[in-house]
């Protein structure tokens, strides 16, 4: 058997967005052609935006489709910053929290690096929860300096939910935009854009259901952003490129399931994550769980996503843990970026205080749709015999 | 048996691997990550860890259809391969990293990780046989193709740890077949060329590595009645037996070229004097491993002796000079030594170069050179 806990990775996708997917890709029709096949792809397009606005809380016109949420993320800090910027040249800070996925940080970094922004890294407590006062200080010294705020609805490593009302509500004052890649919190979360008051938001499609490639930025109208692809003038000619009709369409179907039956499968989930999180204790006492504690079982627990769980394996080096688990069968991830597939240790945790030593025992699980009780119990079955023997090839290996 | 294949993205590991799957082993791929430093992956080092590589190790596992994994390595290798580098450039002598990555990073650090996770063996595309007798004792002989036979590299291991090492490559004829069989497996990396350099001194510059990793340290170079003929800008960076990269603005006065005859750490001084001079007789190692049947103690007996990687192997005695005394250490071995007489002279033998005893193909045992004497 196949223990598959890596969701937060990819997610299987729903028969019926495969379905929806494969009639559209036995369609021919540009959405931009003015003829008959045009006409039909276009309206597919069309509806699957409604769909998808519906889903989300935003308007059809907010959502800017993309091709996956890497993209849709480049798209607002590459966008935002060069729009604000654009209107007035002493908006060139850039503040980002210190646990933003890749596609944020890099984005920024980069613009840092070549645009003559500055990164200013939002600190995080012990749990992965943004400091509101460290942002509140820092708008009030530079508040008209500030380009854009980007804070993630939650977190993709240890789940931790942020406080964005708060981030809005701060960030109205000064008078700056707001963006957060929302690609974890759909369809464990209620995302709601419009009551979130974000000015523009991420979401992707293969984490809820949908296929690989495709995303969008769901962008408060009136909002200018400055396109990073340009072309034939697509999506309101802030990201031109041909409209993959198929995948919009599956991924809106995906989206829609998805929020139809979040609570749920968010209670489901959070069910089986207590029971995980009971189980890695009871078998391995000295396990860290990284993130905030989700509260009693079966009790709501919004500082955390329902589907995560994530520790740390004191003496293991993760690698040791993931090959291990992966010869039972048990697929799940170190949940840390990798460059040339080297482990470096997660920046996630070592935003959160953890040395580079104990980051390196990091053990991701992330459940979803197919998860069942057989497969926490299975992990939990083998994970004590997994971690000492993980521990002695750690000793053996830093020597 | 559960085999660790150690997949460095070039063809031999892969074929290797590809063999230790053939043979019915439960095989798993390892690429291990030697430097943690994303600069040097991306100026594209053509060291063992580019980003290149560690793809080309990973597509290889795919055809093979094995699952592969990422291992840092990079801290231990700092701290032993690259840390005995330079420590040793910096005492004069003349390591061979090679050697010391087998002896710490491969057949330690992953072998021992390995023998944890589960694993019997670690497989690598090196070329050299393992010979099980009747008794059960193994010995480690030079590949079939002496041409490519790395025996020399790899007798530091000793007999335990041989005894946890697959190298599927020993009995092929030539490079040419190993290339032939990875283009018939799919194997893309087929046509891919070998590595000579160091692969932590990426771009081949050893003597830049030691200057920027040990600072600029200007001397004097003397000949061998002590007048002093020229400057260096360290004496660590000079090899005995060196010819090039003198710069010694005037000529000998017998107008013959001048070697490096030794480096003197202590008081920052390179000798330099003729050919004649460098050649040596007697050698004397430390840190001495020995396969089984390990040679008696004090007894002389005859054999070749081999002190480069690639170098002809030339006729000697030699006799154990030391055995480790009872209950110390035997791990340790800098206890254990040898003595070498050579039946001809070889030229320019640095301290610090490895030298490995053979009796025929068939390696006896290995040491590090301390001294050597005309």
């Amino acid at each position: 058997m196949t223990v598959y806990l890596d969701h937060a990775a990819t997610a299987p996708m729903h028969p019926r967005a495969v379905a929806a997917m494969v009639e559209q890709l036995t369609r021919t029709g540009n959405p931009s052609s003015l003829h008959g096949a045009g006409r039909t792809a276009r309206r597919v397009v069309e509806e699957s935006r409604e769909s998808l606005g519906a889903a989300l809380g935003a308007r059809p016109s907010e959502v800017v489709l993309t091709a996956g949420g890497t993209e849709a993320d480049n798209l607002a800090l590459k966008g935002l910053a060069w729009a604000r910027h654009a209107q007035d040249p002493r908006r060139r800070r850039l503040l980002v929290s210190a646990v933003e996925h890749h596609a944020v940080l890099d984005p920024a970094v980069w613009l840092a690096e070549h645009e003559g922004f500055e990164v200013v890294l939002l600190p995080v407590d012990r749990d992965g929860r943004l400091e509101v006062d460290a942002l509140a200080e820092e708008l009030a010294a530079h508040g008209d300096q500030a380009a854009l705020i980007s804070v993630m609805w939650a977190n993709n490593e240890i789940g931790t939910v942020q406080p964005l009302d708060e981030v809005v509500a701060l960030a109205g004052r000064h008078g700056v935009p707001v963006h957060a890649d929302a690609v974890q919190a759909v369809g464990q979360l209620e995302v709601d854009f419009t009551a979130s008051g974000l000015d523009a938001m991420t979401v992707s499609g293969h984490k809820v259901g949908g296929p690989v490639g495709v995303g969008a930025l769901v962008a408060r109208r009136g909002l200018d952003l400055t396109p990073v692809l340009h072309g034939g003038g697509q999506e309101r000619a802030v990201r031109s490129g041909t409209v993959d009709v198929a995948s919009a369409r599956a991924f809106a179907v995906a989206v829609e399931e998805a929020v139809t039956h979040r609570a749920e499968n968010a209670e489901r989930l959070a069910g089986l994550r207590d029971s995980l999180v009971a189980g890695v204790r009871r078998g391995v006492p000295e396990a860290v769980l990284r993130g905030p504690e989700p509260g009693a079982a079966g009790a709501p627990s919004p500082g955390r996503l329902p589907a995560n769980a994530h520790f740390t394996f004191p003496g293991c080096e993760g690698d040791s843990l993931l090959y291990l688990l992966d010869s039972h069968g048990i697929e799940c991830s170190t949940g840390s970026a990798c460059q040339a597939g080297v482990p470096q240790p997660s920046h996630v945790l070592v935003a959160t205080g953890v040395d580079d030593h104990d980051a390196r025992g990091a053990l991701r699980f992330s459940l979803g749709s197919t998860s069942t009780a057989q497969e926490v119990d299975a992990l939990v079955s083998v994970l004590p015999e997994v971690v000492e023997r993980a521990r002695a090839a750690g000793l053996a290996g830093v020597g | 048996m559960r085999v660790l294949a150690a997949l460095s993205g070039g063809v031999d590991s892969a074929v290797a691997a590809a063999r230790a799957v053939d043979a019915g082993h439960d095989v798993v791929g390892v690429h291990m990550a030697l430097s943690r430093n994303r600069d040097q992956f991306r100026t594209g080092s053509r060291g063992c860890c580019s980003i290149e590589d560690a793809g080309d190790a990973r597509r290889a596992a795919d055809v093979l259809g094995i699952p592969y994994y990422v291992w840092d390595l990079s801290e231990r290798f700092e701290q032993t391969v690259v840390a005995d580098f330079l420590a040793e450039y910096e005492a004069g002598r003349t390591p061979n990293p090679c050697v010391r990555c087998n002896e710490h990073i491969k057949f330690e650090a992953l072998l021992d990780k390995g023998v944890a996770l589960g694993f019997d063996a670690v497989c690598t595309g090196h070329y050299a046989r393992v010979e099980i007798a009747e008794d059960g004792t193994r010995s480690l002989l030079r590949a079939r193709d002496v041409a490519k036979d790395q025996s020399y590299v790899l007798a530091v291991m000793g007999p335990d740890r041989l005894a946890r090492s697959m190298f599927p490559l020993g009995d092929v004829p030539s490079k040419e077949q190993v290339r032939a069989e990875a283009a018939d497996r799919g194997l893309a990396v087929s046509a891919k060329p070998d590595s000579y350099d160091i692969c932590f001194v990426a771009d081949g510059d050893t003597q830049g590595f030691l200057r920027d990793r040990l600072g600029s340290r200007p001397g004097p170079v003397v000949d061998a009645e002590g007048a002093v003929v020229g400057e260096h800008d360290g004496a660590y960076a000079y090899t005995v037996g060196q010819r090039k990269g003198l710069a010694l603005g005037r000529p000998a006065p017998d107008g013959r070229p001048r070697y490096v005859l030794e480096v003197q750490t202590s008081s920052n001084t390179v000798v330099v004097g003729a050919a004649e001079l460098l050649t040596v007789r007697e050698l004397d190692g430390d840190r001495a491993v020995w396969f089984d049947p390990a040679p008696e103690p004090s007894a002389w007996f005859g054999c070749s002796v081999q002190v480069r990687a690639h170098g002809t192997p030339v006729e000697a005695r030699a006799r154990r000079t030391a055995a480790p005394a009872p209950g110390s250490a035997s791990e340790d071995g800098a206890h254990e030594r040898v003595e070498v007489h050579l039946e001809d002279g070889l030229r320019g033998i640095a301290p610090g170069q490895s030298l490995v005893l053979f009796e025929g193909d068939r390696v006896v045992g290995q040491a590090t050179v301390t001294a050597s004497r005309r």
